[in-house]
């Protein structure tokens, strides 16, 4: 790790005023990926801008068929969280699958969505669950918040301070993991609206998330595990590595669909 | 005492201070004006280095110094040595290119050490490393072992890449019974490359003393002596003497310990230049390249049956792939390691073994838990399987049809086996497993949409390493003796030296039973003392499982002449003749009356000598012995595993898995039974998730624990192990060993359960979700 400075700034505003000074400066949630990479010597900001102790950035709450989680709450907030648990079940439960039991106690929505790793969890939620990025300048429609690989909306400074997501009728997230580091090789979220409104949001598979229009299709006509068990995904453009080439990352985007709507169903 | 304390479950002593963090790793040697080093390391696989510049890196902050591969050369450092040579099919010696601790001219494999930077901190030495500029020239990387003879060449000396063919066994008579054969099985196939990953890093910290011109190296090793010996005589030059090796708590091995590192050599070298500590500690990333990987086999392997399924001959083809340079005991692991086992635990009368060991531009490969053996195993169990089911003969009694009952039994490959029942671990493991159920159970995995699969491996090993004689003529240019001290102290209490090194085995205890046990004092009174070869008069460490075998037999044999001396002198303390003295359980008595001595009292009449023959014998009561085994010995046991695949991803999970083992004597089975969890945790890990892959410019894709799956508790089954004893005929202890049982039976049980699972002949290790998928829409 090189030598950098620390702040810990107690308002979004000091936040922000320290970003607009630091170019090199980078914000500091909960650290699980940009710690990381320090380490491994691939990222060196020159300051890191704690926001952790920002009191305005942390918390749920339920406001009619919303849900709102501040940018700070950590994961293991949210899996426990009970208006989660009431509102959207399913997005509790997979807070609750995020990394292993220190990352989602330290690792956070906000940072999480910023960092948009293509294998992380949120990115499938906000796309299924129709959510809204709330940064300290505009919504950004979940739509139009991940742009690839590593790449947002986000523009430099801006600072994502809550997320708030709609609640379904029933929804269910599948995740088939990568052995080795257990993040999503293919995840898979499921969420139906009622009124053959559906959305399915895929991460792991590509450079960043995405939704599937077929089976989002398929399953608005009949929410059903059938509609989608057939459904070839095409390869073209999904992600290839060591542990998954893009036919078996297709072919595991309709296991988890499927399986998603089972789990959804029950 | 009354009950023996062979075979005792005795609490680890070790680990109070293991789980409280009180150990003394070797990185938790700080000494008086420490400085640290980093190595610079090649991003190449294979390129020629044109310049190295260190200007800047001289001149930053904290920094002492910097050397590269030319100022080794100039101070006449030499390069590491091989431990054991090969001679090849045409009676020539392998080929032994130089491997320069930094490089000189060449860097062959991503992570080789092009130069070190000295500093006053580990965060200076780093961030001094960075500013080091490599002019580098690339060049094509050789990667794949089977296309090695005919990628751009390595070293000089082995233009085709090629270090040895060797081969072992009659070939025309194999030839002969093949064409005779009512069956052949065939199966071509890869022994996937593992990366070892002890918990603890590597780690080295060498001081220098100019008062006496002395070193001292603070080393994670599995074997300080050894180390010594090969760093003083082949490398630097220097008296055994002068240089002491320490290596303290070492937290796991596997056999990548083993070997002297140029970290090592560099760090001790550097030490005199500076007149101050040098302290090199490896991160995660650094091991990945650099700690000496295991395995790496691409083999085509052949059975030869008759109609009734007797084994008629085996011919085996390997390439075995050594990585850049020769690691110290590389050359010995793919030979007399690997083609030695191939009999099994069958009565197979021909095999012939080729195997040709190549270079490539990749991390040397040497010795991993196992060390050949599992490779062998994984040859014989895959074969035996796959042709009982060609056959449709059940295998486990294709097994039985051919296992060996007379003992000793010579093999066609140079081994004698010395004792052994192979008929009762299988019956053993058959019936833990439940074996007669199965079927049921996989009807019932059916509904749920699973592939049920049931796999045997009936392993044996070579332990006790090993015979120096033997092992001379085949080329080790090493004993392989092992050897201990018992000091009797004045009050009766005893400390044990041992050459034998603990790094997770439990030695302390272990030993410390048979020591009690023998003399008939409490454990507390026993101490183990290992690991420094300024204490421990002589030593060649821990691997091969040897150190109960070869350590614990010099320790009795120690211990005899502790107990011979000890009678002397009680004899004349009770006034009677040494042949009426018997030893008991801590007491010198005189035959047939009630006189006796104590052990203690004897101790104290040793060094207290008023009332002594001192006429006709010394003082004191420390006695030391050297073992050199007569024999290897032979664990052997009987593995079924059962998984379950999931028919729509492929993920394969093992639901039931049983390991009947003979081990010989067991000294304490909950050490044991831990020794056999974590090797069938890491056959398994083989099996079914440790991949490491190098892409086609030699760039290593799985170089962190977020891409090389070494597998969690989650993935293992609760393992149901149990013991059969047919004792070791040639030690005192009829011991043979546990250390490497379950990484050399495991991948062979899992592979069979995931191929008879799947309907299909073979499945590529390690078993992943992606390959398991992929071949069953091969086979679809």
């Amino acid at each position: 790790m090189h030598a950098f400075q620390y702040h810990r700034p107690s308002s979004s505003k000091d936040a922000l005023a320290l970003a607009g000074q630091k170019s090199e400066g980078r914000y500091l949630a909960g650290g699980q990926s940009l710690v990381q990479a320090m380490k491994l010597r691939l990222s060196s900001p020159s300051d890191l801008i704690d926001l952790g102790t920002i009191k305005e950035l942390a918390g749920i709450k339920v406001t009619g068929g919303a849900l709102e989680i501040g940018a700070m709450t950590r994961h293991a907030e949210v899996a426990g969280s009970s208006d989660v648990r009431k509102a959207i079940p399913s997005l509790a439960a997979m807070a609750a699958l995020i990394g292993d039991r220190q990352v989602r106690h330290m690792g956070t929505i906000g940072g999480s969505l910023a960092n948009s790793d293509p294998a992380a969890d949120y990115p499938a939620a906000v796309l299924a669950l129709n959510a809204t990025i709330n940064t300290n300048k505009r919504k950004i429609p979940g739509d139009q918040f991940f742009k690839g690989l590593y790449e947002t909306a986000l523009e430099p400074g801006e600072l994502i301070t809550s997320v708030t997501f709609q609640a379904p009728k029933r929804g269910a997230y599948m995740k088939f993991r990568n052995p080795a580091s257990r993040f999503a090789l293919v995840g898979v979220y499921v969420a139906d609206f009622g009124g053959g409104n559906v959305r399915v949001g895929v991460t792991g598979a590509g450079a960043s998330a995405f939704r599937q229009a077929e089976m989002e299709k398929a399953l608005s006509s009949k929410f059903a595990p059938e509609a989608v068990a057939s459904i070839k995904v095409k390869p073209d453009g999904l992600n290839n590595d060591l542990h998954a080439s893009p036919e078996y990352r297709a072919h595991l985007i309709t296991v988890m669909a499927k399986r998603a709507v089972e789990a959804a169903l029950k | 005492m009354s009950t023996s304390l062979i075979g005792a479950r005795v609490a680890r002593k070790e680990d109070y201070r293991f789980l409280t963090g009180t150990g003394q790793y070797t990185d938790d040697v700080a000494l008086p004006r420490q400085t640290f080093a980093a190595f610079v390391r090649s991003p190449h696989a294979h390129a020629v280095v044109r310049k190295v510049s260190t200007e800047k890196a001289s001149k930053a902050p904290g920094v002492l110094a910097v050397y590269t591969g030319a100022d080794l050369a100039a101070a006449k450092v030499g390069g590491l040595p091989c431990g054991w040579l090969i001679t090849d099919v045409n009676g020539n010696p392998m080929k032994e290119p130089p491997y320069p601790p930094l490089a000189q001219g060449k860097v062959r494999h991503v992570g080789e050490r092009v130069a070190v930077v000295i500093a006053e901190t580990q965060a200076q030495a780093r961030d001094a490393a960075e500013l080091i500029e490599v002019d580098y020239q690339p060049l094509p990387a050789v990667v794949d072992a089977a296309q090695a003879a005919r990628g751009q060449a390595l070293h000089e000396i082995a233009p085709d890449n090629t270090c040895y063919v060797w081969a072992l066994g009659d070939r025309n008579a194999v030839d002969a019974a093949f064409a005779k054969a009512a069956h052949v099985t065939k199966l071509d196939f890869v022994n996937n490359r593992l990366i070892p990953n002890a918990i603890e890093p590597r780690s080295a910290n060498a001081t220098y003393s100019r008062a006496d011109d002395s070193y001292t190296l603070y080393v994670a090793s599995q074997n300080p002596h050894v180390e010594r010996l090969l760093m003083t005589a082949f490398v630097l030059g220097l008296p055994e003497s002068k240089v002491r090796v320490v290596a303290p708590d070492v937290g796991g091995g596997f056999g990548s310990k083993i070997f002297l590192y140029p970290e090592d050599v560099v760090v001790t070298w550097a030490s005199r230049q500076l007149a101050r500590p040098v302290k090199w500690t490896s991160d995660r990333s650094e091991a990945f390249v650099s700690d000496a990987h295991g395995r790496d086999h691409v083999t085509t392997a052949e059975l030869a049956l008759d109609k009734e399924g007797k084994f008629l001959a085996m011919r085996v083809r390997t390439t075995a792939n050594l990585g850049a340079y020769l690691s110290t005991f590389s050359s010995c692991v793919p030979t007399i390691l690997y083609a030695t086992l191939l009999a099994g635990q069958y009565t197979t009368p021909l095999i012939h073994c080729e195997v040709t060991a190549v270079f490539t531009n990749t991390t040397p490969v040497d010795a991993y838990r196992g060390a050949g053996r599992p490779e062998a195993t994984y040859v014989v169990e895959r074969l035996v399987e796959t042709a009982a089911r060609e056959m449709k003969i059940d295998p486990a009694e294709l097994r039985r049809k051919n296992f060996i009952r007379q003992f000793p039994y010579q093999t066609p490959v140079a081994l004698c086996y010395d004792t052994g029942n192979y008929d009762a671990t299988l019956d053993a493991a058959m019936k833990i497993a439940d074996v007669d159920h199965f079927r049921d159970r996989r009807e019932q995995s059916l509904r749920r949409g699973k592939y049920r699969g049931l796999g045997y491996a009936c392993y044996i090993e070579a332990c006790g390493i090993a015979p120096s004689n033997v092992a001379g003529s085949l080329g080790a240019r090493a004993g392989l003796f092992e050897a201990g001290e018992i000091r009797v102290h004045p009050t009766g209490t005893v400390t044990v030296f041992t050459g034998s090194h603990a790094h997770g085995q439990g030695h302390e205890t272990t030993f410390a039973q048979v020591v009690a046990d023998r003399l008939g004092l409490g454990m507390d009174q026993v101490e183990i003392v290992h690991g420094d070869t300024s204490k421990v008069l002589f030593g060649m460490g821990t691997y091969g499982s040897r150190s109960i075998a070869v350590g614990g037999t010099a320790i009795v044999k120690a211990l005899d002449k502790v107990i011979a001396k000890g009678r002397k002198i009680a004899a004349h303390l009770l006034e009677a003749s040494e042949a009426d003295i018997e030893y008991d359980r801590g007491e010198f008595k005189v035959a047939g009356t009630d006189r006796k001595k104590t052990f203690g009292e004897v101790a104290f009449a040793a060094y207290v000598p008023h009332n002594y023959p001192l006429d006709k014998l010394e003082p004191g009561l420390n006695e030391n012995a050297f073992y050199d085994p007569a024999n290897f010995t032979f664990p052997a046991g009987s593995y079924v595993c059962e998984v379950e695949v999931d028919r729509d991803t492929g993920a394969a999970q093992i639901v039931a898995f049983t390991a009947v083992d003979d081990f010989g004597k067991v000294i304490n089975p909950m050490i044991v039974e831990g020794q056999v969890h974590g090797g069938l945790a890491q056959g398994i890990g083989q099996a079914l998730t440790e991949m490491c892959a190098y892409d086609g410019d030699g760039q290593l894709v799985s170089g962190s624990l977020a891409d090389y799956c070494i597998p969690r508790a989650s993935d293992l089954p609760l393992f149901k192990v149990d013991t059969r004893e047919t004792p070791c005929t040639h030690n005192p202890l009829g011991v043979k060993g546990c250390g490497e049982a379950g990484a050399i039976g495991a991948p062979a049980a899992v592979m069979n359960a995931i191929t008879d699972a799947l309907g299909v002949k073979d499945v590529p290790m390690p078993a992943t979700a992606q390959n398991v998928w992929r071949a069953m829409h091969r086979s679809a």
